[in-house]
């Protein structure tokens, strides 16, 4: 049922004029892809930064909110390009990520990912020592830190997979 | 004298070429490690650029923002170029005969170039004004240009996927 909902409403979408234009101008899908690499360079670089300097690697002599409030907004700044480049992929192609377990797979991760790194970032900014207090709350913040590395290299991977994946 | 032509067509006949190529699990992972390092290479060193084009980290000097960023980015740019030489080898003939591959390398090749005249020549007298918002135009010109050259290596690379027919 959902699945012939699903095939129905691809149909329809890759008969839009907009995506016809997609489809049919070369050049669109490449850059719209090097613009979505481009904003994942920034936003994956920033959230591993701040990660490992929960676990003390980089940037020692910063301390860690600092470090917090100069690459979390960077995220945030770009999520929403990437969001929109995203789209417009699968407005392009909607065969290719809506028929294709992989995408949803991407999709839940990075629903957590945002929601684990929202929550890093809060609890940051409203009490700046809240990792820092004893030695429980310095490692349940280097495993938060280290679930946070692997949630977004695992979306990387999914993102990679889904060229991979594609239904025929 | 062993030529070029001998070391491609080595790579061909070797076994670990065919198994990266024809592996339906290899390839893919391979590429997922070369695009993820490749991430971190080009956005830890936009951190670094904005610092220097003074849009970013402005209250830190430029040495503490290149020694707790950089060692990040050569790391990841080791596992990017053994990954890139990996999917590489898998088809050499292919990507030499690729104008977006060629040009993706001297790209690489001018993003480092412009890094060493910055250390060389721009980077001279940093302690006198590293700890500056707005730094010398050399400096400044250096950022700019290495995300410049850095957007078209990702460009060129995404590239390579679209005129290289898989196979």
């Amino acid at each position: 049922m959902m699945e012939v909902v699903l095939r129905d409403f691809c149909k329809w979408l890759a008969a839009t004029p907009l995506s016809n234009t997609i489809q049919t101008t070369g050049w669109i899908i490449p850059t719209l892809q090097t613009i979505h690499i481009l904003g994942v360079a920034v936003l994956f670089s920033s959230a591993i930064l701040v990660d490992l300097r929960f676990w003390w690697l980089l940037q020692r002599d910063v301390p860690l909110p600092d470090v917090a409030r100069r690459f979390f907004p960077a995220i945030w700044l770009v999520l929403p390009i990437l969001l929109i480049t995203g789209s417009l992929l699968i407005i392009g192609e909607p065969r290719r990520s809506l028929l294709n377990s992989t995408f949803y797979l991407k999709m839940a991760l990075l629903a957590f990912a945002v929601l684990l790194t929202g929550g890093l970032q809060w609890s940051l900014s409203s009490a700046p020592k809240f990792w820092d207090k004893d030695r429980g709350r310095r490692m349940a913040g280097q495993f938060a830190a280290t679930v946070s590395i692997l949630a977004w290299c695992s979306i990387l991977f999914a993102g990679r997979w889904i060229a991979y994946t594609q239904a025929g | 004298m062993l030529q070029l032509k001998d070391l491609i067509s080595y790579f061909e006949t070797n076994g670990l070429a065919d198994n990266i190529r024809e592996n339906d699990v290899l390839f893919p992972l391979i590429e997922s490690v070369h695009v993820l390092s490749i991430c971190l290479v080009v956005g830890s060193i936009f951190a670094v650029d904005l610092r220097l084009l003074g849009f970013a980290s402005i209250h830190r000097s430029v040495s503490s923002v290149t020694h707790g960023i950089l060692p990040l980015t050569w790391c990841a740019f080791v596992v990017a170029v053994g990954s890139g030489s990996l999917l590489f080898i898998s088809n050499v003939t292919k990507y030499l005969g690729n104008g977006y591959f060629i040009a993706k390398i001297f790209l690489i090749c001018a993003a480092g170039l412009n890094m060493a005249i910055f250390h060389g020549i721009g980077a001279k007298n940093l302690p006198q004004w590293e700890n500056e918002a707005r730094l010398p135009l050399p400096a400044r010109l250096a950022g700019g240009l290495s995300i410049l050259l850095w957007v078209a290596v990702v460009a060129c690379g995404r590239w390579i996927g679209f005129t290289m027919p898989a196979g």
